[in-house]
């Protein structure tokens, strides 16, 4: 029973994590098409930035209870602006090439954003954890829990939801929709194809941005944690099917599970069961479980 | 001999002078007009081995290089050079995708007279039997599997350890709970670890598992946990240490994922609920201070940092360390100065700075370090074996600063395994001839 409870919590609190994680590379390949790897250098500055404001904060004895008001906040004003300089910047000028091209961009960006990180935050370690202790736990079967690890997933939940309300029931969304469906028939119509990858990629690099932020408390931020997290990301919305916002929430809790059902039931083969259920999944669905159907251009 | 032929018919004043100069300081002159023993020193400049590992072996380097160069080091290293000859580092990052192809270059293009590093236990693996490939003297620094010279290069020539291997830190983490620990042992019937999925990892656990059984019988195995290194999430292996109930929990983790399971792991209450053995836990420190629970013991890969016995190269290092860089050296970096002072010592011996002559001199040597003797006693003279120390955790309220208290200190003839058997074979027979007194 305690063991089936755990496996359980730490599934949802694992794909917590990784639809926060990930959710933002699917966004932004959905509309822009760009499997965006500099989608792991916003994750660290997200990280970075929530942790080093936190710890500056929290020197100056004020209650713990505003830094969960600070950890979005270094998110939405590092993503937003980094994001803005990426697209504007670069990006922009490289729209129309190949997708392989833009992976190769990306990448560059994601080790520009590497040193960058370094540059500014050295390459000790920042550790923020008192918003993750401040809530305290709660005992589940037997086993103490962090509330925080609660809170992240209803972030998580929030986060989907919102995506969801504002794709389906906004004339903006609805409009980002037809430029997913087709880009050259959204601009024959007259939408503003070029503003929407703008907002998008925002939108995106935030997403990731906020993925690390709100992990910062639970972890030690350090150099390389945006390498680590791409891989993570890229399995769930390979899994999920790389573009649906819907497809990286249920890759994310099939990761998640897979996860968690290995470490409690069988150790040995944790590092394995993610790739094993993507294989899986790519052997019966080749473009994941909720690709987005292509138009057939005649 | 032809620069003073030459000075022979040159004005006499000038002559004299620079006599007096040569007389004055003979070895200055030697050591910059000899070419320089061009030294590679690798360790992670890059990622998330960085600060905690690879900038603190580099920082150590840097300052043992930089005295050795000046002469200014403590006796018996206050000569300059490498018996006259000066060192010219050259630093490279640890944290590449192919250390073998990194270690060639620095081999082949960039000509290097030997290296020194390596923190990783991957890193040291990949590497080793490229080393006595390329004949190119390295004396690794840090990484910990006893794989190296037990099953990878088990004749080797070029290849020096200067650290000892993980062996030593499990068996004295295992003797620390067993002996000093009455109200664990008391109750002990059940362990679990936590350990990375690696070399370093799997070595740790083994050696220490093997150990409490051999020390104490009916202990059993409850779980054990290998998740993948850096992967900074470990709630599911929290949630399965705290349902397995075991009584000590066993960790190798370092660095990040270290610092990461302290946060996690304390504040869901597991440290309070097993003891917690933390064999690479020093450089956590003075990052979490009060995280860390009281009680959790606490290891440093040897008598190094909070256990370093006082010496006056040990007062020098850590002087000289904290004016330079504004922190004290961590594990890490003792070792880093332990291989670089064992090439300084192995070419002082033989009165000569070059390559054969270290490899020649190193090999079975005995040596001061900042942490203690380092004595070249295993794999043939190439391994390096240390003493170590292991103690309990206490946040000090006053201070603000974390503690250890309740230090244990072992004789590296306690804790490592003698030249003629492998760890396993060692640890299983009960540590024949460990001599503990």
């Amino acid at each position: 029973m305690t063991t089936t409870v755990a496996i359980i919590l730490d599934g949802f609190g694992f794909a917590a994590w990784l639809f926060l994680s990930s959710v933002g590379l699917t966004l932004i390949y959905g509309v822009m098409r760009i499997l965006n790897i500099s989608h792991g250098g916003f994750y660290a500055l997200g990280a970075y930035s929530a942790a080093w404001a936190v710890g500056l904060y929290t020197q100056t004895g004020n209650t713990i209870a505003l830094t969960y008001l600070i950890i979005p906040l270094a998110a939405i004003i590092v993503g937003t602006l980094t994001g803005l300089l990426v697209e504007r910047g670069l990006l922009r000028f490289m729209y129309g090439h190949e997708e392989v091209l833009m992976v190769l961009v990306t990448y560059a960006v994601f080790l520009i954003l590497e040193d960058a990180t370094k540059l500014i935050w050295g390459t000790e370690s920042y550790v923020a954890y008192q918003p993750a202790y401040w809530l305290g736990t709660i005992d589940v079967a037997g086993i103490p829990y962090t509330i925080y690890k609660f809170l992240i997933i209803g972030i998580a939940l929030a986060v989907g939801a919102g995506l969801y309300w504002g794709l389906n029931r906004t004339r903006a969304g609805k409009l980002l929709l037809v430029v997913i469906h087709d880009r050259e028939v959204s601009a024959a119509l007259g939408i503003n194809v070029t503003l929407f990858f703008t907002v998008t990629f925002v939108i995106g690099t935030t997403l990731g941005a906020l993925g690390g932020a709100l992990t910062a408390p639970e972890i030690s931020v350090v150099p390389g944690i945006g390498a680590e997290v791409i891989v993570m990301a890229f399995a769930v919305i390979v899994i999920g099917g790389m573009g649906s916002v819907g497809g990286a929430m249920i890759g994310a809790v099939i990761v998640g599970f897979a996860r968690a059902l290995s470490v409690h039931l069988y150790p040995p083969i944790e590092m394995f069961s993610i790739y094993l259920v993507m294989a899986m999944v790519l052997a019966i669905k080749p473009y994941g479980l909720f690709a987005l159907a292509e138009g057939r251009k005649i | 001999m032809t620069k003073v032929s030459h000075l022979g018919t040159a004005s006499r004043p000038l002559a004299s002078t620079l006599a007096l100069a040569l007389a004055l300081a003979p070895t200055t002159l030697l050591a910059q007009d000899a070419p320089a023993f061009k030294l590679g020193v690798v360790s992670f400049l890059s990622g998330g081995a960085s600060g905690p590992f690879g900038v603190p072996s580099r920082n150590a380097a840097e300052l043992i290089v930089d005295a050795i160069n000046k002469g200014t080091l403590p006796a018996p290293y206050d000569t300059i050079g490498f018996a006259g000859t000066l060192v010219e580092p050259l630093f490279a990052d640890e944290a590449s995708k192919n250390v073998v192809a990194d270690y060639q270059k620095l081999v082949q293009k960039d000509e290097v007279d030997g290296i020194v590093g390596y923190n990783s236990s991957g890193s040291c693996v990949a590497i080793a039997p490229e080393v006595e490939k390329l004949e190119t003297l390295t004396v690794l620094s840090a990484c910990g599997t006893s794989q190296i010279f037990e099953e990878i290069v088990t004749e080797p020539k070029y290849l020096f350890r200067a650290a000892s291997h993980a062996t030593m830190d499990n068996v004295a983490a295992a003797r620390y709970v067993v002996e000093h620990t009455p109200e664990v042992v008391e109750k002990l019937s059940d362990i679990a670890g936590i350990n990375q999925n690696y070399s370093w990892g799997f070595d740790s656990w083994r050696d220490f598992s093997a150990s409490i059984q051999v020390l104490k019988e009916d202990v059993e195995i409850a779980n054990e946990q290998f998740p993948k290194i850096f992967a900074g999430q470990y709630g599911a292996e929290i949630s399965a240490l705290l349902t397995a109930r075991a009584d000590v929990v066993h960790s190798s983790f370092w660095g990040g994922d270290l610092e990461a399971l302290v946060i996690q792991g304390a504040g869901r209450g597991l440290f309070g609920r097993t003891q917690m053995v933390l064999t690479s836990s020093d450089t956590a420190i003075h990052r979490l201070g009060r995280q860390i629970p009281d009680g959790t013991i606490i290891g440093a890969r040897g008598s190094y940092s909070i256990y370093a016995p006082q010496s006056e190269l040990n007062d020098w290092f850590r002087q000289a360390y904290y004016d330079r860089y504004g922190v004290y050296p961590v594990h890490p970096a003792y070792q880093m100065a332990n291989a670089v002072l064992g090439m300084k010592a192995a070419a002082d011996k033989a009165g000569v700075g070059t390559e054969e002559a270290i490899i020649a001199n190193l090999k079975g040597l005995s040596y001061e370090g900042p942490g203690g003797i380092v004595d070249m006693a295993l794999a043939d003279g190439h391994q390096a074996i240390t003493g170590s120390a292991y103690g309990t955790y206490k946040f000090d309220t006053e201070t603000g600063l974390g503690t250890v208290e309740n230090i244990v200190t072992y004789k590296a003839e306690c804790i490592n395994p003698p030249a003629d058997l492998t760890s396993q074979e060692w640890i299983k027979g009960g540590f024949v001839g460990a001599d503990c007194e």
